[in-house]
């Protein structure tokens, strides 16, 4: 069942921790050491975290009887709202950062700009929290930003190449607020250049995300995400 | 799918041995030990591993390499000198009332 347009502001936020959540969460027993695992877990969790809280006030405001599980697994991916940088599978651990490092600098600014309206309310409440905690995230993908891209041949290599990879679509991002693109900017620029890495010209801008459309990748982690509690609808634990 | 690529560092990651001073406590404690590249990663990794509910608000992450410890086997002879020297301990004197942190 579609979202109300009115609601997007909400749930287009929430998919996207929703997804960063999912894709995180296959790096559990992969990650390269056992610390980067739980911290890399530690963040899917903040993010889901956030997810639950931005899809129970959707479902209320929404009230149509539709609670978090139900927005979670029971929308078919035309009614998914999260941008098209979040579904891009992690071909290596560089591409996973280079999305983290991308995505944590927006989710920063929009719970700050969020959390600091006065007529904001609950959700101004979950943006407070979700600020910090993406503060935190933001710490870990720089970290690892400039430990890959100012290391070894390989790993500038392969952090060069992510970045590559992952820029043109982080365009989506700011579709909605043009104007919030120039403090991204000043956030991850720095980042970039501490790490000589060559930040990428804007050109190709990938889009659709937002609009329902997304790509191959956003049908097989549905299907992970929601196959379990489709094929038993109602089931409690 | 992640790219499962051979692992090869943690040969090199070194070893840290982390402190953690709880709320409301004076000294920090060792709680346990992990592996990170460098100093500024060992501090966030143990605020990870160390702190996740809430068990600190200060840590301190020291290179193993750092540390000296006393050997296990000389324990006997190390302190072993000081249990019948009664003489060092103030048992023989009452101690004043409202003397702090003595």
């Amino acid at each position: 069942m579609a979202v109300p347009a009115a609601l997007l502001p909400i749930v287009g936020p929430a998919d996207d921790a929703l997804v960063t959540a999912q894709r995180l969460g296959q790096w559990c027993s992969r990650a390269p050491e056992m610390e980067e695992d739980v911290a890399l877990t530690n963040i899917a969790l903040d993010q889901l975290g956030t997810a639950r809280l931005l899809y129970s006030l959707a479902g209320e405001l929404e009230g149509a009887g539709r609670d978090e599980d139900d927005l979670a697994y029971l929308r078919d991916q035309r009614d998914f709202h999260n941008v098209l940088l979040v579904e891009l599978p992690d071909r290596d651990f560089a591409v996973m950062i280079a999305k983290l490092l991308f995505l944590a600098a927006y989710q920063c600014d929009l719970y700050r700009r969020t959390a600091a309206d006065p007529a904001g309310g609950p959700l101004a409440a979950i943006a407070a929290k979700a600020a910090k905690e993406s503060a935190y995230h933001l710490d870990h993908a720089r970290l690892w930003t400039l430990r890959l891209g100012d290391g070894t041949d390989e790993s500038h290599r392969r952090m060069q190449a992510a970045v590559d990879e992952v820029w043109p679509y982080t365009h989506e991002l700011f579709e909605a607020v043009p104007a919030a693109r120039a403090d991204w900017l000043s956030t991850v620029e720095p980042v970039l250049a501490r790490a000589t890495l060559r930040r990428p010209a804007d050109g190709w801008a990938p889009t659709g995300g937002r609009a329902g459309r997304h790509t191959e990748a956003m049908s097989y982690l549905l299907a992970e995400l929601q196959v379990v509690h489709r094929a038993h609808p109602g089931a409690r634990w | 799918m992640p790219d499962p690529t051979p692992p090869t560092g943690t040969g090199r990651w070194p070893l840290w041995e982390v402190f953690v001073r709880p709320r409301r406590g004076l000294s920090h404690s060792h709680v346990g030990s992990l592996h990170a590249p460098d100093a500024e990663l060992a501090l966030r990794n143990a605020r990870d591993l160390y702190t996740r509910r809430q068990e600190g608000v200060s840590i301190w992450v020291v290179p193993a390499a750092a540390i000296t410890a006393s050997s296990p086997d000389e324990k006997d002879s190390f302190f072993d000198p000081a249990a019948d020297k009664v003489y060092r301990h103030p048992t023989f004197y009452p101690v004043p009332e409202g003397v702090p942190h003595l």
